[in-house]
């Protein structure tokens, strides 16, 4: 099992998880631990499985063989009833926001509030101002999501994602489709909310300058397997050939090879 | 040979799998409607949906009740003047639109206009993963978004019927008073005199029928479209063409079921 330098009691444990779509192995076999407090960045190839991962530790995805703990309670053979009370410590930043369009902002926000506590309104457009203010997104209440930028959507899905205050958010692809001034914005969001908020984080990512701006540790997952863990320092040194390219922005040499090949056919 | 077999084989398992996930996706939405009935959140989120299901389908439903009955009208007349019948004529249209057109076209009505929305509606909310987060957020998305429309369609599809039989028995006697010269009060009096509760309650219990098995169809086919554009187009056909069949289909069954129950009990009734 890769195991991580923090001595931190593990929050969210994978044992062994595999899973496969069809024909096509996506998980071969995944062992992670993430310590409380700890930004823990999954870095890989697009469609290597590290959306899969996110998944599985919220259970929108069973594994086909393997377990997933929340502390010490087992959460992947639960009932959804049972999910209910655990899913209520995480929050999830989708790729694509997410946000629900027939609802405003303060109601999007509002949304996970209403549905598990019985907190008034004046008490919660309190909590949705707060959460706004806290991604700089005060003011925006009333505005619908079909409305906003990419980014702002991005910001107000981390205030969504932050309204019950949990102990661990999950980052979807968190700067997908951003521009480079934009993904730094959310950057400094996630490492404003870990210190202000102190938040065990996972985030999933192809962007290496995001990773290395958040991350206390890079794993990278490589053929549903990881095949690094380690410190963004450490990545950068690394001797494997495949993290190299990774992390480095180019394509392997048998890929070159073959793409010459072709070119000179 | 073997690629035949083996085609067959996986559209077997496909098919039987689907089966079992659409009377699973069932099962879980009578689960929440039975407490759902009583709570308020419930009805809070049905209620707007009412209004958006009678925009969406009453005028289109009037147009089409109305043309339907000065159709039958029209083409009853001839034969049943030439019997002497010509003022029983409102008892033809309006056992017709009562019993078998106006659930059915009202319910393929819905299926149209509010069934292929629906199912848009909750394809684009998986496929931009609004329904993932909604799990996320520990709330079932059966709960939230099925059950309000499931009730909706099901209480809305009866009252639309009668629309549509309203405007239907209106259009004839358009018709027979207006264009044919027969007298108002006979077309009125037959009628009342040939309707019974029985026809009432057969249109009631086919709309009913339709009206939940419209919902379920689109919210099923909305839950498990594939992704992209394509995915949720493909996906509204299939909830339209499917419910349109099962509408046929049950439709079938429950007038075969019924018409046998009242004559065990009632014995034959004649209209004329």
């Amino acid at each position: 099992m890769i195991q991580s330098a923090s001595n931190h009691e593990p929050l969210i444990r994978l044992v062994d998880v595999h899973k496969r779509f069809g024909p096509m192995v996506v998980l071969d076999g995944i062992d992670l631990e993430l310590k409380t407090g700890e930004t823990t960045v999954v870095i890989g190839e697009s469609g290597a499985g590290k959306s899969v991962i996110l998944k599985h530790i919220v259970r929108l995805l069973k594994p086909d063989r393997g377990e997933v703990y929340y502390r010490s309670k087992r959460i992947d053979n639960l009932p959804e009833r049972a999910l209910v009370s655990i899913r209520y410590r995480f929050g999830f930043l989708f790729q694509l926001s997410a946000l629900f369009d027939s609802m405003t902002v303060a109601d999007n926000i509002a949304f996970p509030i209403v549905e598990h506590s019985k907190k008034g309104k004046s008490e919660i457009d309190v909590i949705v101002a707060e959460k706004l203010a806290m991604v700089g997104m005060d003011g925006f209440q009333d505005r619908w999501p079909a409305d906003l930028s990419g980014g702002q959507k991005k910001r107000v899905a981390l205030a969504r994602a932050i309204a019950v205050d949990p102990e661990l958010i999950l980052y979807d692809e968190p700067t997908t489709g951003l521009d480079p001034p934009r993904s730094d914005e959310i950057n400094e969001l996630i490492l404003k909310l870990k210190r202000e908020l102190g938040v065990t984080s996972v985030v999933v990512t192809h962007d290496m300058a995001s990773a290395r701006k958040v991350a206390d540790r890079i794993v990278m997952i490589y053929q549903g397997k990881f095949i690094f863990d380690g410190t963004p320092e450490a990545v950068m040194k690394t001797d494997d050939v495949r993290v190299r390219c990774f992390v480095e922005g180019r394509c392997s040499d048998e890929v070159l090879k073959t793409l010459q090949g072709k070119s000179e056919a | 040979m073997l690629n035949v077999f083996s085609a067959i084989g996986v559209r077997t398992t496909t098919t039987i799998g689907a089966f079992g996930q659409s009377a699973i996706f069932c099962w879980q939405m009578f689960r929440w409607l039975i407490p759902g009935l009583v709570q308020r959140s419930t009805w809070s989120r049905t209620m707007p949906l009412f209004f958006e299901i009678g925009n969406r389908t009453l005028p289109v439903i009037l147009v089409t009740g109305t043309f339907v009955g000065l159709v039958l009208a029209i083409q009853s007349y001839d034969q049943l003047s030439a019997a002497g019948f010509e003022n029983h004529m409102g008892i033809l249209v309006t056992v017709s639109l009562v019993q078998e057109l106006g659930p059915v076209l009202a319910g393929v009505m819905l299926a149209g206009r509010v069934g292929g929305a629906l199912t848009a509606e909750l394809g684009t909310m998986r496929v931009t993963e609004q329904i993932s987060a909604l799990s996320v957020m520990g709330t079932d998305p059966i709960r939230q978004l099925v059950v309000p429309r499931f009730l909706a369609c099901l209480l809305f599809a009866p009252l639309l019927t009668f629309f549509c039989d309203v405007a239907g028995s209106l259009a004839g006697w358009f018709v027979a008073v207006m264009m044919k010269g027969i007298p108002s009060g006979p077309y009125w009096y037959h009628i009342k005199d040939a309707i019974e509760g029985w026809d009432v309650m057969v249109g009631f219990t086919k709309s009913l029928v339709f009206g939940g098995a419209i919902a379920l169809i689109a919210c099923y086919k909305g839950f498990h479209c594939r992704t992209g554009a394509e995915g949720v187009g493909k996906a509204c056909t299939e909830s339209f063409v499917i419910s349109f069949i099962v509408i046929l289909i049950t439709d079938f069954f429950i007038g075969t079921f019924l018409s046998g129950l009242y004559r065990g009990l009632y014995g034959f009734k004649s209209l004329i």
